[in-house]
């Protein structure tokens, strides 16, 4: 198994500190914009730039978990049926600004789905997408994200592994890895 | 491991801890969803379901077919009292004249106990046992246990008390398999003539005094007296069971501690349980019927994607 780094720490952090000052010049107060993060891993993705944003603003930013797993369009061709997360959205959506945060953005089908999903919960006036890697030529679905921390060329064969301090490892990294 | 062990749900006796806590799980995301402004998925939404009573129900059926269309499946209903049966039509063909109709799995109620074991045998599709006479009701006990989870934080070293009519319940031996899979100390309260002989070997402890029953428990299931099911006289009065076993409010609030109050309804009232007991803060039966909806959706969920 070969792996190969893609962004390392501080490279990571100044991904992430870019993505925010993007989100501030178009977003202005934050008013009418709330923060989801997709389940699983999305929104650690999401806590991190939250914290930033607030720190950043000095407003309260209200962010929320969306799970995806009963809009997938893959039900019943999966060995075993896909595991839900908790789904937390405590506050409106209607008219509201959602900036839905994800980390690799890979066939777009996940993302697919959580726009379904959040329609669930009523009608934002705005989407848009922010995810840290976005794996180029691999999309299935006419699907673009509007802010990008990296844009990667990859197989469909390879995979793209996202480490997390606040998965419990030691620094944030994230991993192109050649399945063999 | 994010599978059910079985195939099919029969009884809680063919499941695995494992598999019940992975119901839980998922009907806690399920419960979210029910909750939401919009409370339909379109998880199941390639999934045809019979939904075939050969007995009555009023609450299990709506609760699964509720549970069956906020998942989008398909829906077919299939009760033996307007149906071909009546004319002598087996079982096995029944089920298989539905099944030709190109449905995926089937959701049963019968009175013969065993009937969803005989019918998985024979078919294909998969089979949710909805009650069968006497022996089981499994989606009634998984939601019996996810309620007292919910309200208590978890199952494991609670006391539990099952109270009435032990013989003739299905709900009774489900909750005993399930509240011994998940660590809770079970109880079976009721007159001796309600109960069934050797209970005890199924390692829950017999009380016969109703008093003693609740200043040991932390939960009740108080059960209903099922009149239909009793061809002989059981008890000598219906007064004479609610003076003895029948749970009032002057009787909780003389435990000095708080317990839970479950019943898998219909609730006589006045009889097993007073209405000063059922609609008290005691009580969580409505909870138990909303919980009821998502946990059969985690199973029918859970069911499907297996296939």
């Amino acid at each position: 198994m070969q792996k190969k780094l893609i962004l390392d720490t501080d490279l990571l952090d100044i991904t992430i500190s870019r993505l925010c000052q993007e989100l501030v010049e178009n977003h202005g107060d934050f008013s009418e914009t709330v923060i989801i993060g997709m389940q699983p891993r999305g929104i650690l993705v999401a806590n991190i730039i939250h914290q930033k944003l607030e720190k950043l603003t000095k407003k309260d930013i209200p962010l929320g978990y969306l799970d995806a797993t009963f809009h997938r369009d893959d039900f019943r061709r999966r060995e075993i049926p896909a595991k839900a997360n908790e789904t937390k959205i405590e506050f409106a959506i209607e008219g509201r600004h959602v900036v839905l945060v994800d980390d690799v953005l890979f066939t777009g089908r996940t993302i697919r789905a959580a726009l379904d999903t959040m329609i669930t919960f009523g009608r934002p006036k705005k989407v848009e997408l922010l995810v840290l890697i976005d794996r180029k030529y691999t999309r299935e679905l006419p699907i673009a994200a509007d802010y990008v921390g990296k844009s990667v060329n990859t197989l469909t064969s390879q995979r793209v592994l996202v480490e997390l301090e606040a998965q419990g490892h030691k620094q944030n990294k994230i991993w192109l890895i050649n399945k063999d | 491991m994010s599978k059910l062990s079985q195939k099919h749900l029969l009884g809680i006796k063919n499941i695995t801890r494992e598999d019940i806590e992975l119901i839980f799980e998922t009907a806690e995301n399920f419960k979210e969803v029910i909750n939401r402004p919009v409370k339909k998925v379109p998880s199941l939404r390639d999934v045809t379901i019979a939904n075939v009573f050969f007995e009555n129900s009023t609450r299990t059926r709506l609760s699964f077919e509720l549970a069956q269309k906020r998942l989008s499946a398909d829906t077919i209903n299939f009760s033996a009292s307007n149906s071909s049966v009546k004319k002598g039509e087996t079982l096995l063909d029944t089920v298989n004249n539905i099944l030709a109709m190109k449905v995926d799995m089937i959701v049963m109620r019968h009175a013969s106990p065993g009937a969803p074991h005989y019918l998985a045998k024979h078919i294909k599709a998969n089979i949710v046992n909805a009650g069968d006479g006497t022996h089981e009701h499994p989606t009634q006990a998984l939601l019996d246990a996810f309620s007292i989870r919910e309200k208590l934080g978890s199952v494991a070293g609670k006391k539990i008390a099952i109270i009435g009519d032990i013989l003739h319940s299905r709900v009774a031996l489900s909750n005993i398999f399930a509240l011994q899979k998940l660590g809770a100390k079970v109880m079976v309260c009721g007159p001796p003539t309600l109960l069934p002989k050797f209970i005890g070997q199924l390692g829950v402890e017999v009380e016969l005094d109703v008093r003693k029953a609740l200043q040991w428990c932390d939960v009740a299931n108080v059960l209903r007296i099922q009149l239909e099911r009793q061809h002989i006289k059981y008890f000598p009065s219906l007064r004479e069971y609610s003076l003895y076993y029948g749970i009032n409010k002057k009787l909780l609030d003389s435990l000095k501690k708080q317990i839970v109050i479950m019943h898998p309804g219909p609730i006589n009232r006045g009889v097993e349980l007073s209405s000063d007991a059922a609609d008290s803060q005691h009580s969580i039966i409505l909870d138990q019927v909303e919980n009821g909806v998502a946990v059969r959706m985690a199973v029918l969920y859970l069911l499907a994607g297996a296939a």
